[in-house]
């Protein structure tokens, strides 16, 4: 008889576990703290995440060469690849709270449930990491939609916050209809919700096999959602502009790199046997996301919009990886993984500096609100400057790195259209980014209240700054880890 | 016993209804009904399938998804409940005080 829970399983989700406890520690310390100590939240949702992610080193060097664990009966697996996304995922939740603590009490909304809410996301998405089986992976993506929809609609008396959620709930939970009913059918298909037995029985499958593609596209179609893939975005330029803008930061990247993880469990360990299918829909919608994505990106005037936009042309990117994998080029895979990584990091630094717009009695997310940053602050102008090439793939920072591996698993696989398209999308990209640096260092001045700097963003400036440019220049080590997080995948 | 092609018939019909009132529909109570139609569906067809395997991973997926479903209720309900202390609209088309 097999024994359903051992002690391993637990300790397997160890840093969950931490992260919750704290999540739920926000909730009841948030009682006892004075109107003008609220950012103490901030500073348990900090330690939280350290021990999580304390924890999930020990277990990245405990991982060594092996397969990983699978516990709970295989629904949860602790590999190399899991402890990976869930360190992005964790990492970048901890900037987005040192990013929130200044912003919340300028727009007066400095609530404990914020934090709080921000870390149960963060355990949805460490579970989305590691599930391999679809109830876990469902439950988990629940989980940090439905905290996502809350946030965004956090700012409860803007009526551009309320819209936004409204949008993103509505569109979130049909997208979760759609990739619920995908999973029924694929339940159907194999007789199991585990991934590894759903892979196997799609293999014995017959070629011709009109339901699995129906389960395919459905389930596919809700992922795409997921990640604001054409044509399945059009809730993220709304919701990126109404949300506050410390959320607007959390969910460009972490559900991103969440349910990208989640992607290459369901295509990479699922749906291997379809990949010939998986491929073909997957050229085609990476085409129209980078496409949109950076066509629509040119005329933005809102900051957030405009970096709307630009998530979805990353993405884009992204989705190319999956294009050579299907070749069976685990370079494919190694480049997503490295991008996810760079776009965390150089995307949340430049909402750090967008958010330091944000002043009293000044909303600030108009592009033209950055104008003339160069006078009034240069080393924002500059840092802004960084964050901007980095996203437009310019060496000698990380987004050049992160696109490089995506091109270069392109041309491996002998994909030279995609690669060259890719490529010139990159200019496109280059243009609109520019945009900003012009606005900021060309432009008149137009206002003069002062910028005021918190600890927190410092600290977030900081470490997104030294990553942008040491991954960028000494990218080896980053560049071992991710192979070693996508070997599991391949055994 | 009724065969599986009929639940699984019943099953598409009702996501399809669900589907399209979520695009035709104006109202956002009317549209957020249409999608626990749409979660109800992917039940009846974990369900059908379940009984059909004799495999209980159906039937247990069926309870997370209502317990979803109650909290994506409760969750969303309190969404529109904002929205509407703001605005005093419950329709889609009023939406737009953001451009495209």
């Amino acid at each position: 008889m097999y024994a359903f829970f051992q002690r391993a399983d637990y300790l397997a989700i160890k840093p969950e576990i931490l992260v919750t406890m704290f999540a739920l520690a926000i909730l009841l310390f948030d009682f006892l703290l004075e109107k003008r100590d609220k950012w103490m939240n901030a500073l348990v949702a900090l330690i939280g995440l350290g021990f999580g992610a304390a924890q999930l080193t020990m277990f990245w060097s405990r991982l060594g060469e092996g397969a990983g664990y699978k516990g709970f009966g295989g629904a949860f697996t602790l590999d190399t690849f899991a402890v990976y996304a869930k360190l992005i995922i964790i990492i970048a939740t901890g900037l987005v709270v040192l990013l929130s603590a200044k912003y919340l009490e300028v727009e007066g909304a400095n609530f404990g449930e914020y934090y709080a809410l921000l870390l149960f996301a963060a355990v949805g998405m460490m579970f989305l990491a590691s599930g391999t089986d679809l109830i876990v992976l469902f439950i988990a993506l629940e989980l940090m939609a439905l905290c996502e929809y809350v946030l965004t609609g956090f700012l409860r008396g803007s009526r551009r916050s309320n819209e936004a959620a409204v949008k993103f709930f509505l569109l979130g939970a049909f997208s979760s209809g759609l990739l619920l009913y995908g999973m029924s059918l694929l339940y159907g298909i194999a007789g199991s919700t585990n991934l590894a037995v759903i892979s196997r029985r799609l293999a014995e499958r017959p070629s011709p096999d009109p339901l699995s593609w129906v389960a395919m596209i459905t389930l596919l179609a809700g992922i795409y959602f997921k990640v604001a893939a054409v044509p399945f975005h059009q809730w993220t330029p709304d919701a990126y502009e109404g949300a506050p803008t410390s959320i607007t930061a959390f969910i460009s990247v972490a559900p991103k790199v969440a349910s990208f993880a989640f992607f290459i469990r369901i295509l990479i360990e699922g749906l291997w046997p379809m990949r010939a299918e998986w491929q073909l829909l997957t050229i085609g919608v990476a085409v129209a996301t980078m496409t949109l994505g950076n066509l629509a990106a040119i005329t933005q005037t809102n900051i957030k919009r405009f970096f709307g936009y630009s998530t979805i042309s990353h993405v884009g990117y992204l989705l190319l990886g999956f294009v050579a994998a299907a070749d069976g080029n685990r370079e494919g895979v190694t480049a997503i993984v490295i991008y996810l990584l760079v776009y965390a990091f150089m995307n949340l630094g430049a909402f750090g500096v967008i958010i330091l717009m944000r002043r009293r009695d000044l909303i600030g997310d108009e592009i033209d609100d950055l104008s003339g940053l160069m006078t009034r602050a240069p080393g924002m102008a500059i840092l802004m400057l960084i964050f901007l090439l980095s996203l437009a793939g310019i060496p000698p920072t990380a987004g050049f790195i992160g696109k490089y591996f995506i091109f270069l698993s392109l041309i491996e696989t002998g994909h030279y259209t995609l690669a060259v398209l890719a490529v010139g999308y990159a200019v496109v990209a280059l243009y609109y980014y520019f945009r900003i640096v012009v606005a900021m260092f060309m432009k008149k001045v137009p206002d003069t209240v002062p910028i005021a700097m918190g600890m927190g963003v410092r600290v977030a400036l900081g470490v997104t700054l030294v990553m942008t440019l040491l991954i960028g220049i000494y990218p080896q080590p980053f560049i071992a880890m991710a192979r070693e997080a996508v070997r599991p995948l391949f055994l | 016993m009724i065969p599986l092609s009929h639940v699984l018939t019943l099953s598409v019909i009702l996501f399809v209804i669900g589907a399209a009132g979520f695009v035709l529909r104006r109202n956002i109570i009317t549209v957020f009904m249409c999608i626990e139609l749409m979660l109800n569906a992917a039940n009846l067809a974990f369900i059908a399938f379940s009984r059909y395997l004799g495999t209980l991973d159906g039937q247990l997926f069926v309870f997370f998804v209502i317990v979803v479903a109650a909290a994506e209720a409760a969750v969303g309900l309190a969404i529109i409940i904002a929205l509407y202390r703001n605005r005093e609209t419950l329709n889609i088309e009023d939406l737009d005080s953001m451009k495209l």
